[in-house]
């Protein structure tokens, strides 16, 4: 694709402004979400020890007409932390719920998770996606491509597989998130929130949103 | 996952069973009611000891120290340099105590310095278990009155094995560092059936010593803690780690959660809401073999000239936020700076938990890390949420602001852009750098000949200082037995019921001295050539040389919001 590299920040972003996007992450424990994430944001593959509590990054993506700045929410799949999830997918724009192709348990766990998510957003509000990581194992794959894709069909989700490993098709899912997520604030009508880097200081004072819902939620 | 392994067992669980089962072996059951206990616990109270120590009458309640005063009454008032009273001692910060937590939501006496006067409440013994050199002091022994001085010739040598385990009331084995639950759970079942047997006759069971090994139990409700050792560590500090592994797990889920749970389901598998958790036990557990600070309560500084400290404080204290309360640079596990919120206190025991979280994960590395965490000297009951990230991507820098609302995430980060900002102006920025790049100070700087390591830890500002690890002691096994050695030593000085004020020991590599006063706490290791008369003479000199040294050393001028 064109805009392969989405860690390049282009020169004309500097005076122009990014709108911003909230992401949230989920998925079990192990399946790749940091890993996914750190992809997204850097393009790089380390092993790396288990999400305590939640990681933010972020990422700029430009899109021909638009540019889009991620704020990426890597939540920690460990059980304990479940009760702070919700503070993460509230407002969230996009939300991918992760699994591991070779851990069956892990596409279970996602479809519970499809499921709470599914009480807190609206069908066509929020872009879903489903991702089945960790492609670059497949002797070792116990959900196949079919049970995935036709999960996401059911529930109209965007499905991919990839390899947070091998960076497979991880920069054609943030893509895809991204024109989605692009499409539907344009046929809502509805704009999400500038940001700029000089001005972030103001943006963070005085009658500013909520903090964690700081974009301008398309959601309820 | 690779981090929810345990680690493989060194120790099968039969060895440990095999003591346990056989019910032959243990010769006599030594209990008493609790009541009458409580009556010769008080009476052991330290701050009935030595009430005449002239030192102290003038030393103000708030200059605090991680020690409660009561306790330091009990040294003696002929210190090796009577000027050095608490709160004067190198090192001793101008403000009050950064550390200390006046409001602890339990009194700190309670625990870890000397909350084991209790712990002879029952003791089960094997009367020919020989090998066990320290013999257990009984209840209503003769008091010593206080202090005195030892000087003893011999090996002192600790046996590495320990394992550590420990159970939810009703049995189930949660975490182990030997071996696994599962092969653990008959062994388990005989400790807590032991456990249970006492307890039905309203007793509480706190050791077993059999065949050189130690049993210990830690009940903090709803957790039995049980830790099984054969090195020399004393009971105290078995209960000592035992206690931080339980805080530890206190720190990831409050104990309002712990009771709550337990309180619906009995049984639960707690193992569910540790799982990923393990290798913050396993590293703690490592830290509490290798890190004087968890032994003497107390942490270390980077150091870094006072100037420069200064400036990253101001500039720490300068990106506050409402709902900030602690702002912490750590360079790896040393403290660059610490600002806190007026009035709150931070426990060092906290300050530990902080840095062993962010010391065994990688996870911060990446993006800003935001999670909840209970400081369980804080609090027991709530979570904190802290903002965990490194000033740059492999920098060994780390900034944690603790914050009391959990919505509060772009305010901190926000903090934290505008810490940096500022900092990187300044030239102490650089300096901070230079400060990173030499790890310590070799003991030579200090200049004197035969002592090979020491440490030293101001009483009233919570902090110690130590230089590098010499050669003799840089691999891993012989850095713990340095500590196994220093263990030895504290466990002397604070014995519950003997405690000394000076030790020297000549052990077959090294010389040891201990000396403790109402300011400070001084270990030192001496090559084995030296002399008792040299090693006495060298506190003198090293005491100037820290004093010479402290705006270095020690942070003396605590900042707060
Ligand atoms: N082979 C392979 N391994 C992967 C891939 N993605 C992640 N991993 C590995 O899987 C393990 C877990 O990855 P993380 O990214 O930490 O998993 P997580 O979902 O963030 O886990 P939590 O933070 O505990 O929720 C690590 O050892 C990664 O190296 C992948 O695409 N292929
Ligand atoms: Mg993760």
């Amino acid at each position: 694709m064109a805009e392969k590299k989405v860690g390049s920040r282009r020169e004309f972003l500097g005076k122009a402004s990014a709108l911003r996007v909230k992401m949230v992450i989920l998925g079990s424990s192990g399946v790749g979400k940091s890993s996914l994430a750190l992809r997204f944001s850097k393009d790089e593959f380390k092993n790396s020890s288990p999400t305590v509590g939640c990681a933010y990054l972020t990422q700029v993506v430009c899109l021909h007409d638009v540019t889009l700045r991620f704020e990426i929410w890597d939540t920690a799949g460990q059980e304990k932390y479940h009760s702070v999830t919700p503070l993460y997918y509230r407002g969230a724009h996009a939300a991918l719920v992760v699994y591991d192709i070779s851990k069956r348990e892990s596409f279970v766990r996602a479809q519970l998770w499809l499921r709470e998510l599914e009480k807190h957003y609206i069908p066509g509000e929020t872009v879903v996606g489903l991702v089945g990581n960790k492609t670059d194992l497949p002797n070792i794959r116990q959900v196949s491509l079919q049970e995935g894709q036709s999960l996401a069909e059911s529930k109209g989700l965007v499905f991919m597989e990839t390899s947070a490993k091998s960076g497979e098709q991880t920069s054609e899912l943030l893509l895809n998130i991204a024109h989605r997520v692009n499409q539907r604030t344009m046929d809502k009508d509805r704009d999400l929130t500038e940001w700029r880097e000089a001005e972030c200081v103001e943006l963070y004072q005085g009658n500013r949103p909520h903090p964690l819902t700081a974009c301008c939620p398309i959601g309820p | 996952m690779s981090s929810s392994k345990l680690l493989p067992g060194t120790y099968t669980a039969t060895s440990v069973t095999a003591f346990l089962l056989q019910p032959g072996q243990v010769k006599t059951i030594r209990a008493c009611p609790s009541t009458w206990i409580n009556e010769s616990v008080l009476s052991l109270e330290p701050g009935t000891v030595m009430e005449a120590d002239v030192h102290n009458k003038s030393v103000p309640l708030e200059n605090g120290s991680l020690a409660p005063i009561d306790r330091l009454r009990r040294e003696r008032s002929d210190s090796p340099t009577p000027g050095l009273v608490e709160g004067t001692e190198p090192g001793a910060g101008q403000d009050s105590a950064m550390f200390v937590h006046a409001q602890s939501f339990e009194d700190l006496t309670a625990d870890a310095e000397q909350g084991q006067e209790e712990e002879e409440e029952e003791e089960v013994r094997e009367e020919e278990g020989g090998g066990d050199s320290e013999r257990t002091p009984e209840i209503g022994e003769p008091k010593n009155e206080g202090g005195g001085s030892e000087e003893t010739q011999g090996p002192c040598s600790k046996e590495e094995e320990e394992e550590e385990e420990e159970g939810g009331e009703a049995g189930k084995p949660i975490y182990s560092r030997y071996g696994t639950e599962e092969a653990l759970s008959s062994t388990m079942g005989v400790m807590m059936a032991l456990v249970s047997f006492v307890e039905a006759e309203k007793n509480i069971i706190r050791s077993i010593h059999a065949e050189g090994y130690k049993v210990v139990f830690l009940r903090k409700s709803p957790l039995v803690l049980v830790g099984v050792s054969r090195t020399r560590q004393s009971e105290r500090e078995l209960t000592r780690e035992l206690l931080y592994i339980y805080y530890q797990i206190i720190s990831l889920l409050t104990l309002t959660q712990l009771n709550h749970i337990f309180q619906h389901k009995q049984n639960y598998d707690l193992r569910r809401l540790l799982a990923g958790s393990e290798h913050l036990t396993d590293n703690l557990l490592r830290l509490l073999d290798q890190d004087p600070g968890l032994l003497l309560s107390a942490v270390t500084c980077l150091p870094l000239p006072s100037s420069s400290r200064d400036v990253i404080s101001s500039s720490l204290q300068a990106a506050r936020a409402k709902s900030l309360v602690f702002s912490i640079l750590l360079a790896g596990s040393r403290l660059v700076t610490l600002v806190r919120k007026k009035d709150q206190f931070l426990h060092h025991m906290d300050l530990h938990l902080l840095f062993n979280l962010v010391g065994s994960s990688s996870a911060f590395r990446e993006g800003e890390g935001w999670t909840p965490i209970c400081l369980p000297k804080f609090n027991t009951a709530g979570f904190f949420h802290a903002h965990i990230s490194y000033l740059e991507p492999a920098s060994e820098l780390c900034l944690i602001l603790v914050s009391t609302d959990r919505e509060d995430f772009f305010n901190l980060s926000d903090c934290k852009r505008r810490f940096l900002e500022r900092l990187r102006r300044r030239s102490a920025y650089q300096a901070l750098h230079e400060a990173l790049q030499a790890p310590s100070y070799p003991v030579s700087q200090v200049g004197i000949p035969d002592l090979r390591h020491f440490v030293y830890k101001s009483k009233s500002s919570g902090l110690y200082t130590s230089p590098e690890i010499p050669v003799p002691y840089q691999s891993e096994e012989e850095q713990e037995r340095l500590m196994g050695l220093y263990q030895y030593l504290h466990s002397r000085m604070h014995h519950p019921i003997r405690p000394l004020r000076s030790i020297y020991r000549c052990a077959e590599k090294e010389n040891l001295l201990a000396w403790v006063t109402s300011g400070f706490e001084l270990y030192l290791c001496f090559s084995p050539l030296g002399t008792k008369a040299l090693a006495v003479s060298a506190i003198n000199k090293l005491l100037k040389w820290i004093r010479k040294e402290e705006d270095r050393l020690f942070i003396l001028s605590p900042q707060t919001y």
